[in-house]
């Protein structure tokens, strides 16, 4: 089949993603600014169109706690939710991580703390690359900046999550789950069978076959020699990730006298304020970061030896900007902006930001 | 005569079943929770659903249960068993998801995991261990903890001042149209070993036939925890937990038939 264009909210392009993916079972809960997501998928219907579960929890803990139970016996299975949805979810995140559990985590950003704003934001930066829930792990996070990467990453999602047995987040925000734009939707993959299953999930707890010994899905350990053992083991796939992993989009950043480190809306914006600053003469790239974890180091550290100064532009009070400038080690002055608590800032606020804070600094 | 003499298939009358593991429990001796492991990997094994059946651990004493039991294992965070269970049947309507879990994990931290999956009739088994104490943390007081009984966090004994009255959840959940059967067993003497392994027959048995969730609870001691032996915590039980916690059948072919 061709690819088909269609018209879609980015929360739209995100359901109708899973069913084409060969998601086995949707688990959530209602939370604006993501609602669409489920409410597309009960209209749908996909348990007529590919098989799909889908189901409306009493909770987000309880959503959380279905995708585990789904991931355990090696389905494919995801969540959607916002902000405080997703401070709700924390202890199931950490449990997947910890019990090496392939899952999808939408998470349509909202600004906080608290319940806070049902408006976009970015300040979930921290909870979705730093943790959010307890002990040493890693999300792989994914942040799209278009609809049609709402859709795409669904299925990259998948990918990742079961070639590292982790779970993955798509770290998006209002902005980008409630615009509508159009977007290419391809093939469907069909769901995996029972043969399929046992292949691809072979760790999986999917019933015992009277020729192995039980599968146990679990992320406790009471020897704290093998529960450090299993931490290694955990670090070295997080360290992987960093080495094969990485994915940005580099836009005129070869040469480059300032750039602009940003992704999702941000990097929308922050790419209007480019074509401004190049009417005012001054030379500006973009660093659209797709990946948060892992993070580009390498090229920003790169960046950080050419350029006179880097802006990193996030709809927050600054997180992501700690990463930058760890990653570019003080070789050229970053600074941050960005509006918050629901605030989008415009690419003159941009403009101006970079002028103030990098090109006219003393 | 010699042990070879004795040891041969003729003379068998009992053997462990294959869906209990060779490791060693750490359960203490007299507590509930083996005999009740044993019922239930002799009812998988009985009906030949080994290949099929999923076991949900919670958090508790029966952490390990995972370990113990020959089938395919989960371990749940406190309280989520009912939702690792529910997309699990649901994902795989003919396999026999069931979830083990104790009264901290079911009725306190996990009670709006229990109280809606229950309600949906998701098609699961839920075997319910109450021993009216918290077991594995070193006796703190439960949910189902009776009036005047001294824990370590109700020192001086429970008050309903204090902590409010002890939960009868199983009588709350045989009220929900989606449970078809309830169930309150014991396992202290054969005879309630017997009902109580009948009681889990049937529970499987509905959801083979696929009619929403049975729910089994088993009235246990906690010898450790109630500081008794465990013939003394047996006594006990009978004397007050049979009292606040009546032994029966509560709800039948989605029919209560006991108040």
């Amino acid at each position: 089949m061709a690819k088909e264009l269609k018209l879609m909210k980015g929360n739209e392009a995100i359901a109708e993603a899973a069913i084409r993916s060969g998601c086995d079972g949707y688990f959530g809960y209602p939370i604006t600014p993501q609602s669409e997501v489920m409410e597309y998928l009960m209209a749908e219907k996909p348990w007529e169109r590919t098989g799909m579960v889908v189901l409306q929890a009493e909770s987000e803990t309880s959503s959380i706690n279905m995708v585990y139970g789904g991931a355990g016996v090696g389905k494919k299975v995801m969540t959607s939710s916002s902000s405080p949805g997703i401070s709700l979810m924390a202890e199931g995140l950490t449990y997947l991580a910890g019990a090496e559990l392939p899952a999808l985590v939408v998470n349509v950003v909202r600004g906080g703390p608290g319940l806070g704003t049902i408006q976009p934001s970015q300040a979930d930066y921290f909870q979705a690359t730093k943790g959010g829930g307890h002990g040493d792990y890693q999300l792989f996070v994914l942040a799209p900046a278009t609809v049609q990467e709402m859709y795409d990453f669904v299925f990259l999602g998948w990918e990742i999550a079961f070639k590292y047995r982790n779970p993955v987040m798509i770290l998006s925000d209002g902005a980008i789950g409630q615009v509508m734009e159009k977007l290419y939707v391809g093939d469907y993959v069909p769901r995996w069978t029972d043969e399929e299953l046992r292949k691809n999930a072979p760790w999986a707890s999917f019933g015992k076959p009277a020729d192995r010994d039980h599968h146990i899905i679990t992320s406790l350990e009471l020897d704290s020699a093998k529960q450090e053992q299993h931490n290694h083991k955990l670090q070295a796939k997080y360290r992987e990730m960093e080495e094969k992993e990485v994915r940005f989009e580099a836009i005129n950043c070869d040469d480059a006298d300032y750039i602009f480190v940003a992704y999702g809306s941000s990097a929308r914006i922050a790419e209007k304020a480019m074509q401004l600053g190049k009417e005012k003469g001054y030379k500006i790239g973009i660093l659209r970061l797709i990946t948060l974890f892992p993070f580009p180091k390498k090229k920003i550290a790169e960046l950080s030896t050419k350029v006179k100064g880097m802006l990193a532009v996030e709809m927050s009070a600054g997180q992501m900007v700690e990463d930058v400038r760890l990653a570019a080690q003080f070789r050229c002055p970053v600074e941050h902006f960005g509006r918050y608590g629901g605030i989008i800032h415009t690419p003159q606020e941009v403009l101006e930001a970079l002028e103030e804070k990098i090109i006219k600094r003393k | 005569m010699f042990n070879q003499d004795i040891v041969k298939p003729e003379n068998l009358v009992y053997k462990k079943t294959d869906v209990l593991t060779d490791k060693i429990m750490h359960y203490c001796p007299g507590c509930g929770h083996g005999t009740t492991h044993r019922i239930i990997a002799e009812v998988i094994e009985e009906m030949g659903i080994q290949d099929k059946a999923i076991c949900i651990a919670p958090v508790g004493c029966s952490v390990l249960a995972y370990n113990y039991f020959e089938v395919d294992s989960l371990g749940a965070a406190h309280g989520r068993a009912p939702a690792l269970a529910t997309a699990i049947q649901r994902l795989n309507p003919d396999h026999h998801t069931f979830t083990y879990q104790g009264d901290g994990d079911l009725a306190a931290i996990g009670t709006a995991e229990t109280i809606h999956a229950c309600n949906r009739g998701e098609n699961i088994v839920i075997i319910f261990i109450n021993n009216g104490i918290y077991g594995m943390t070193g006796g703190q007081m439960a949910p189902t903890t009776l009036i005047g009984m001294q824990t370590a966090t109700s020192p001086y004994g429970r008050t309903v001042e204090l902590n409010g009255y002890p939960l009868q959840i199983t009588e709350l959940l045989a009220q929900l149209p989606g449970t078809y059967f309830v169930t309150r067993q014991s396992v202290h003497t054969s005879a309630a070993v017997r009902k109580a392994k009948k009681a889990v027959r049937q529970a499987f048995e509905n959801q083979k036939n696929k009619k929403g969730t049975s729910f089994v609870e088993v009235v246990s001691n906690c010898n450790s925890g109630w500081k008794m032996t465990a013939p003394k915590a047996n006594e006990w039980m009978v004397e007050n937990m049979f009292v606040k916690y009546p032994i029966g059948d509560i709800k039948v072919d989605g029919e209560i038939v006991q108040k």
